[in-house]
């Protein structure tokens, strides 16, 4: 795909506040049609991307194509194109979510009826309450409904269910299904792995404003190699070293997280076996010991020798 | 303002329902403004309790009658009576202690010792300015009845008439205190919080044109400065008869000078604060100043000659002004040409640096 044909293509991308590089030399090519996501954890430089590609930040340098047309030149008509829900807007309390909704339509030269977009969001039964009444889920719907009033070609959210609690997040996973059966472009940043696996076709993996990983979730996740991982605390260990885990049968990677041991095997059924023999035989105790299919949280992980959330 | 267009042919995109944008924004400022009731509360209501409080308490009065003792005796008996003539004072026959009680209480404004058929003493607090105004009444009524003669005759023409009363001075002040606090500060605080919450951030990245933006807070300023405008002065001229005597339309276009100078001032404070603490402690900064220079509550004249380039300057003290001799004194447009071209001035600066400064993200 040429980066014309593409919904979003930026090249070389890096953004600086001060000392801090925020984002630094990041490449990405989004296709039409696509859901893509930007997974990492707090300050990797998701919203300072995504806001570049929104054209509310200028980069320091890099190259930005949004639907072929360019910031500097095109704003105007890009903005009519796009629809943008950000990190930390809150809208107006007093005014009710279709007063809301109206407002951002009548921005749009051309858009989706009032009433279609609060069904879209399924706001209707709060059609006439002020956004100060409703619940986080509700408010994040509705900025969601604004983002999409002007029928956009290309979304952006960012974050869109951080903060919100497991109820509400699914109702903006399905609001977010519905935007890709209709075939609309999406762009979605997020810290949570599990949201990134569900929603996206294709998932970048961001650290210290750069890609460590492209690719599908499912590509991510096979490209370790592993069948399971097993996760493992141990006590009075003193003696058991990354190599000793690494020498158990099955193990293709150990790695130590955050006090926890993460082991990505291919036969949990043999290193487990030789794990306990082996924590007996040092005398070690065993606190913790679970396992599960590998995640994009795992591909995370092997990466950084970091989780994406701490304590999560 | 521009209300919703109808639909066009049905089946394409421009058959749906068209919004201006304008209209919408401006929809949302009042929308936003009537459902705070504390600011309908300071914006209407709150100048009409004021102007019914300064109007009740420097309302006209017919002279006060002052309460005085007189020591008794057989003198005191004849004092009285030349004292009785004299309506204003209400004379109380005592004896000596109780007259200094009195008199130590503040109950009487002075005391009149009778020392001979020929001579009298009094005892008054010299601190006490009703006393001393009392001292001469009582003196002027005891001299009159002991046959002194006055060898100038005098007339008096008591003046009560509206135009002059305080409360005709402190009407226009409450007016043009008015527009000062509600433009700069419904702009102001709409902005900083606007800023504050990403909202306008989150406006930008939309299609919409800044100046609609800006444009709402101007159409809302003007309906708002209409309605309070009319509330106040209608209050002022139907309850205390504070007149209205210039030309309406001049006093109109004091309104309509006042209510943009204030707001781009708003703008100005509001152009780049990101926190509403810090705005409205810029906003106490402007405001301050005039409320206290601008001759809202009393004559701007007081403030000594090196100082008066300064208040004749501010805006407020040209709304004030301006409309002052508008109301009173019946000016029209020659009358108060200096003061619009003084808002005119503070217009154009302060929007010009606002839109400088202004801050969208
Ligand atoms: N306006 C700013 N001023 C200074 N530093 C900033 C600013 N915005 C972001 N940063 C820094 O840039 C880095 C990336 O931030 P951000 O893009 O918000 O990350 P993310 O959205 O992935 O959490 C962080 O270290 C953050 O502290
Ligand atoms: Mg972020």
């Amino acid at each position: 795909m040429t980066a014309t044909m593409s919904a979003l293509s930026v090249r070389n991308l890096v953004k600086r506040y001060g000392t801090v590089t925020a984002v630094d030399g990041l490449d990405l090519t989004v296709g039409a049609g696509e859901c893509f996501g930007l997974l990492g954890p707090n300050g990797a430089g998701k919203t300072t991307t995504i806001e570049i590609c929104e054209g509310l930040l200028t980069p320091d340098s890099g190259e930005v194509l949004v639907l072929g047309l360019d910031w500097k030149r095109d704003e105007r008509a890009l903005r009519q194109r796009l629809g943008v829900q950000l990190q930390e807007t809150q809208l107006a309390e007093k005014v009710t979510v279709e007063e809301t909704v109206r407002l951002f339509r009548s921005f749009y030269a051309n858009g989706r009826e009032v009433n279609e977009v609060i069904n879209l969001v399924q706001l209707e039964e709060k059609r006439r309450a002020r956004v100060g009444t409703l619940s986080g889920g509700q408010k994040q719907r509705l900025s969601v409904a604004c983002a999409l009033v002007g029928d956009p070609d290309l979304v952006f959210l960012d974050e869109p269910t951080t903060g919100l609690d497991p109820q509400s997040r699914r109702q903006l996973w399905d609001l977010v299904e519905r935007l890709k059966k209709l075939g609309r472009t999406i762009v979605l940043t997020t810290h949570y792995m599990d949201e990134a696996e569900r929603l996206c076709d294709r998932v970048a993996i961001v650290d210290h404003g750069r890609i460590i990983a492209l690719g599908s979730p499912r590509e991510l996740i096979r490209s370790l190699g592993a069948e399971q991982v097993v996760e493992c605390a141990l006590e009075s260990a003193d003696g058991i070293t990354v190599d000793d885990l690494q020498a158990l049968p099955g193990v293709l990677e150990a790695l130590l997280v955050a006090a926890s041991w993460t082991l990505q095997v291919n036969a949990a059924h043999e290193t487990i076996p030789a794990l306990l023999a082996l924590v007996n035989a040092r005398g070690a105790k065993l606190t913790e010991l679970s396992t599960h299919s590998p995640t994009l949280e795992d591909v995370f992980v092997s990466l950084t020798g970091r989780h994406l959330r701490e304590g999560g | 303002m521009v209300a919703p267009e109808t639909p066009g042919t049905p089946g394409s995109p421009s058959a749906r329902t068209r919004y201006s944008p304008l209209f919408e924004l401006t929809r949302v400022r009042f929308l936003e403004f009537l459902r705070e009731p504390e600011a309908v509360f300071w914006t209407f209501v709150f100048p009409i309790l004021l102007a019914t409080g300064l109007g009740i308490a420097f309302r006209s009065r017919s002279a006060e009658v002052v309460k005085i003792a007189v020591v008794a005796s057989a003198d005191g008996v004849r004092v009285r009576a030349a004292l009785a003539a004299d309506s204003l004072l209400d004379v109380a026959l005592v004896s000596d202690s109780v007259a200094s009680e009195s008199l130590r209480m503040g109950t009487v404004a002075l005391v009149v010792v009778p020392v001979s058929a020929t001579s009298v003493e009094y005892r008054y607090d010299d601190a006490r300015p009703d006393a001393r105004n009392t001292r001469l009444l009582v003196d002027r009524a005891i001299q009159k009845a002991g046959g002194a003669y006055s060898p100038v005759a005098t007339a008096e023409t008591l003046v009560s008439e509206p135009g002059s009363r305080y409360v005709d001075f402190v009407v226009p002040g409450l007016l043009a205190m008015n527009l000062m606090g509600s433009g700069i500060w419904s702009i102001g605080f709409a902005i900083v919080d606007a800023r504050r919450k990403k909202l306008l951030k989150r406006l930008v990245a939309t299609p919409m044109r800044r100046g609609h933006y800006l444009a709402s807070f101007l159409v809302m300023r003007i309906g708002l400065m209409v309605i309070e405008v009319s509330v106040i002065s209608s209050f002022g001229h139907f309850v205390f008869g504070v007149p209205m005597r210039g030309p309406l339309l001049t006093f109109i276009t004091v309104a309509l000078f006042g209510t943009f100078a204030f707001g781009a001032l708003g703008l100005l404070i509001a152009s780049r604060a990101r926190t509403v603490e810090a705005a409205s402690g810029m906003m106490n900064v402007v405001m301050l100043p005039m409320w206290v220079a601008s001759g809202v509550f009393f004559a701007a004249s007081r403030f000594p000659d090196v100082v008066q380039p300064f208040v004749q300057a501010l805006p407020l003290t040209a709304v004030v002004d301006a409309l002052r001799l508008n109301m009173l004194q019946g000016a029209g447009f020659a009358g108060v040409a200096s003061e619009l071209a003084i808002l005119a001035a503070w217009l154009v600066v302060a929007f010009t640096i606002a839109l400088r400064l202004f801050r969208w993200r």
